[in-house]
This record gives structure tokens, C-alpha cells and sequence, in this order.
């Protein structure tokens, strides 16, 4: 069980950083997976007065403040389009309606988890975090940094214009990913981006150029792009087994993943 | 510490400590109803409402009730009566023990969804979890409620 000696429900982002500098101290999301733990918390930091659980739009960006739950972002109209729908797609199988209203963003992505259907999404989006201490990191590079004390303030979504899609592969319904995988043109860059492997969410690249002027492609072009693409995604991404699937069903799983997603980013099939 | 916050419509004052889970102090003040039926936040069996929202009280700490309205099935007794006669119909229960957080997460849905489908439901409704039973006689009793509600509504209006 999770011990918390105090509790404090800070005023400001600075106290919260001040309070978090000490080893056994804790920030709070939604708590939903630190409360299976068995940690010895001797201060429980809670954000949840500070307004931080909303999202904005400006013209740029969406700013997603830490404390803001996965069901609000799943609900977020404007999102929704700016997305095709694949933000809402990576979030409605994750547990339960109540379960989304408690888990928060933050923790979502400051735990980097490796089975994490958010952040495999937002790896896909031009997507930054922004940290107290550290300020704005590009949550590609933040995905493999090492864990440090800096509070994760919000997420921002820089609103290049994308088309993108989201399919994962789950035991059942509500189960952890068994693979996740986004497909996003970002701008002029073709996104790939596999998750659950089990391991944490990787962008997978393409350095032989195979999605190269994707956009200007025929349907003829994007299909044989798309397979061979698929094929150098199976090949490149390392998979591993665990209690859901071994490594060599994940591996099969990417290539289907990686065709299924690009196939609905090309509009060429959308009915997975 | 010291919390104050509402439970089913009475404002509450008391002590809990940091560590302790909402669940636990939703029953030490007599809301039996929320009960645990797992250690892993996924059965919706513990679902409360917190100002409306359906919520897991397993995984909320107490003191994060402060200033909040929580809302157990004790505080909804005229709706899970009217939409339990709907539920005996279908014979949808069983041995019966997830019916409380299911009700409390029916009556989310009918708060947040205009007009929803079966596949809409099935979605609010995939973090209840039920051994006895398939969920479909639950399904059925939904569509129903639904409908009447509908027909009700019709019936006023004319
Ligand atoms: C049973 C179960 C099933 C799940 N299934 C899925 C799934 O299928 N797909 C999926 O993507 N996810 C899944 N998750 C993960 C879940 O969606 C959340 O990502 C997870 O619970 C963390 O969010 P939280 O708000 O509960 O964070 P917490 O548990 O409160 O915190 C997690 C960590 O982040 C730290 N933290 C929180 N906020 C901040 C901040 N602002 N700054 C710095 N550090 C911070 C905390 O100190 C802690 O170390 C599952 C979790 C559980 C428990
Ligand atoms: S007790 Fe199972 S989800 Fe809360
Ligand atoms: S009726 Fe027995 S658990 Fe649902």
C-alpha cells in the first residue's frame, strides 16, 4: 500500500518544484498507478489547485496543463478534428470512462510508461512538454531522458498541420496494449511511431527515404510504398515478449499496424 | 486532517489521514454500497460521482474530496429504484455485486450522453466490470429505460 506522511496542496509551481527536491517527496497526478505501488511518500505534492487541469487553444497550439484527465482530452472537440479522430481512437480503450476521469496527462507522460497508448500518440504530434526547471523539450527527446525532479507543467501541441491515424491490438477491450502504433504526415515528415513493444514508445524512422513525397504519390505508388515500409518497420523495430505476447506476434503485429495506420493516413482505407 | 465536503447532499466535517483512499471514508460514513473489487483501478465497482463526474474512489486520495460533491447510490435511491425495476425485467442481475457502480456510471451516461447507441454504451460502460453475466440483459435494460424516458418526455411535450 501507499504510505503518504503529508500532504500538501501547493499554492504555486515553484513550491511544488522546492517540495519535489527531496527523494522521498511525490508530485500527484490522478494517482491511478501510484496507488498500486508501495511507496513511503513523506510529502504527497498535490497540483490539483492550481488550474492546470484544462485545456487552451491559441492560434498556434493546444496547451494541455498536467493535471488535465485523459477523458478531457479524449473529449476535446477541437482536438478531435485537428487529430481525424486518432487522439480520441488512442485513449477510449484505456481501462473505463471513470478510470480516464482520474488519470491525468501528466502522469501519463512524465511515467513514459512502456505499454503507454498516450504517449505513442503524442509522439506522433508535434508535441512538446514543458518543465518548471527545464522548460520547453520536444517529447521525442524527453522520451528518453533520464528521470529527474522537475515538475512536467503542460503539453503543448504545436498545431503543424497533420493527418494521422491510431490502431492498436489489445487481448480485450480495456487490456494494456498488446501494440500500439501512430502513423502521422507531419508537416513534409512521414511519422512512425510503435508502442507497447512492450517496450517504451520509439519514432521508427526512415532513413531509406521508402514514404519519401508520400503525399505526391498515386494510390498505386502509396501501396507499394506502404508494404515495403511495413516490411522495414518489422525488420527494424525490436519486440519483446511478456505475459500478453511474445516477440515474434508483436513483430507481425507491426507490420500490420504500420500498413493498417499509413493505408487510413493515404485515405485509402479506413475501415479497421 | 481536516476535510469538509458534501456527501449525497449533507455537508460532512471530519478527520482522515493523507494516505487515506476516499472508498474507505465513503463506508466509514456509512455508504456501503461502495464496495472494492479490485486492487488494480479496473472493475468501475468503487464508481462515485464527484461534482457529476463518474470517478474511481479507490484511487482518489480523501482529502482530494475537499470542497467537492460526492454522491454515492445511498444519495440516488428514486433513480436506481426506477431504473431498477427496468434491470428486474431483464433479469439482468445475477449474483448482483457489481450493481452498485454499475448504476452510478448508468446514471453518468444518462447525464452526459444525448441519445446515446448501443455501441455508445457498451463504450461509457466497458470499465464495469461483471463476472456472472455478459451484460447483455444490462444492455437490454438501458435501450429500454431509454425509450421510455423518450416516450415519457413525448407524453409531457404533447
Ligand atoms: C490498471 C491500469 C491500466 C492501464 N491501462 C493503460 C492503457 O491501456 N493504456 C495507457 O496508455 N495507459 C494505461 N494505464 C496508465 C494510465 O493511463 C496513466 O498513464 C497512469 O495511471 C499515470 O497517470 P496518473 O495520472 O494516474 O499518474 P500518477 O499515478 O499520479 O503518477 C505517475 C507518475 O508521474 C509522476 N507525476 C505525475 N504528474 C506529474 C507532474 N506534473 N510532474 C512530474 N511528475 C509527475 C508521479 O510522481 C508518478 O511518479 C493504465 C494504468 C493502470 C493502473
Ligand atoms: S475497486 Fe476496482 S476499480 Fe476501484
Ligand atoms: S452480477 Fe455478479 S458480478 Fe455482476
Amino acid at each position: 500500500m501507499l504510505k503518504i506522511r503529508n500532504y500538501i496542496k501547493v499554492k504555486s509551481i515553484a513550491e511544488a518544484y522546492e517540495l519535489n527536491q527531496k527523494k522521498t517527496a511525490c508530485i500527484l497526478g490522478g494517482m491511478v498507478w501510484l496507488k498500486m505501488g508501495n511507496r513511503n511518500i513523506s510529502t504527497a505534492i498535490d497540483l490539483s489547485g492550481l488550474g492546470l487541469d484544462t485545456i487552451q487553444e491559441t492560434e498556434e497550439e493546444f496547451i494541455i496543463g498536467c493535471m488535465t484527465s485523459l477523458r478531457t482530452l479524449e473529449t476535446n472537440q477541437a482536438l478531435h478534428e485537428f487529430s481525424h479522430g486518432a487522439v480520441k481512437e488512442s485513449l477510449r480503450h484505456i481501462v473505463g470512462v471513470q478510470f480516464r476521469n482520474c488519470a491525468t496527462v501528466g502522469g501519463s507522460i512524465y511515467g513514459r510508461y512502456g505499454f503507454s497508448d498516450v504517449l505513442t500518440m503524442l509522439l506522433a504530434l508535434d508535441t512538446w512538454a514543458e518543465f518548471y526547471e527545464g522548460g520547453k523539450i520536444p517529447l521525442s527527446e524527453f522520451v528518453n531522458m533520464k528521470k529527474n525532479r522537475d515538475v512536467l507543467v503542460n503539453i503543448r501541441i504545436r498545431k503543424t498541420p497533420v493527418f494521422c491515424s491510431y490502431r492498436s491490438q489489445r487481448n480485450s477491450e480495456t487490456d494494456f496494449p498488446v501494440l500500439a502504433c501512430a502513423a502521422s504526415l507531419l508537416g513534409e515528415e512521414t511519422r512512425t511511431v510503435i508502442g507497447a513493444r512492450p517496450g517504451r514508445a520509439m519514432i521508427v524512422g526512415d532513413p531509406l527515404g521508402i514514404l519519401k513525397n508520400f503525399r505526391e504519390m498515386t494510390n498505386k505508388q502509396r501501396a507499394a510504398a506502404i508494404a515495403s515500409y511495413a516490411e522495414y518497420a518489422a525488420d527494424h523495430v525490436p519486440t519483446g515478449s511478456n505475459m500478453r505476447a511474445s516477440a515474434e506476434y508483436r513483430t507481425m503485429l507491426v507490420k500490420v499496424l504500420v500498413r493498417r495506420t499509413w493505408e487510413a493516413v493515404g485515405g485509402m482505407k479506413n475501415e479497421y | 486532517m481536516n476535510i469538509n465536503f458534501w456527501l449525497n447532499g449533507v455537508c460532512i466535517n471530519c478527520e482522515a489521514e493523507p494516505d487515506m483512499i476516499l472508498l474507505d471514508l465513503l463506508r466509514e460514513k456509512g455508504c456501503y454500497s461502495v464496495k472494492r473489487g479490485c486492487e488494480t483501478s479496473n472493475c468501475g465497482l468503487c464508481t462515485v460521482l464527484m461534482d457529476g463526474t463518474p470517478v474511481l474512489s479507490c484511487s482518489i486520495l480523501a482529502v482530494r474530496a475537499e470542497g467537492h460533491k460526492i454522491t454515492t447510490l445511498e444519495g440516488m435511491q428514486k433513480e436506481a429504484e426506477e431504473f431498477g425495476s427496468f434491470l428486474a425485467d431483464e433479469g439482468a442481475d445475477q449474483c448482483g455485486f457489481c450493481n452498485p457502480g454499475f448504476l452510478m456510471n448508468v446514471f453518468a451516461m444518462l447525464q452526459e450522453l444525448k441519445d446515446p447507441s448501443e455501441e455508445d454504451i457498451l463504450e461509457y460502460l466497458a470499465g464495469n466490470l461483471c463476472r456472472c453475466t455478459g451484460f447483455a440483459g444490462q444492455t437490454r435494460s438501458i435501450l429500454k429505460f431509454l425509450q421510455y424516458k423518450k416516450e415519457q418526455k413525448e407524453a409531457d411535450n404533447a
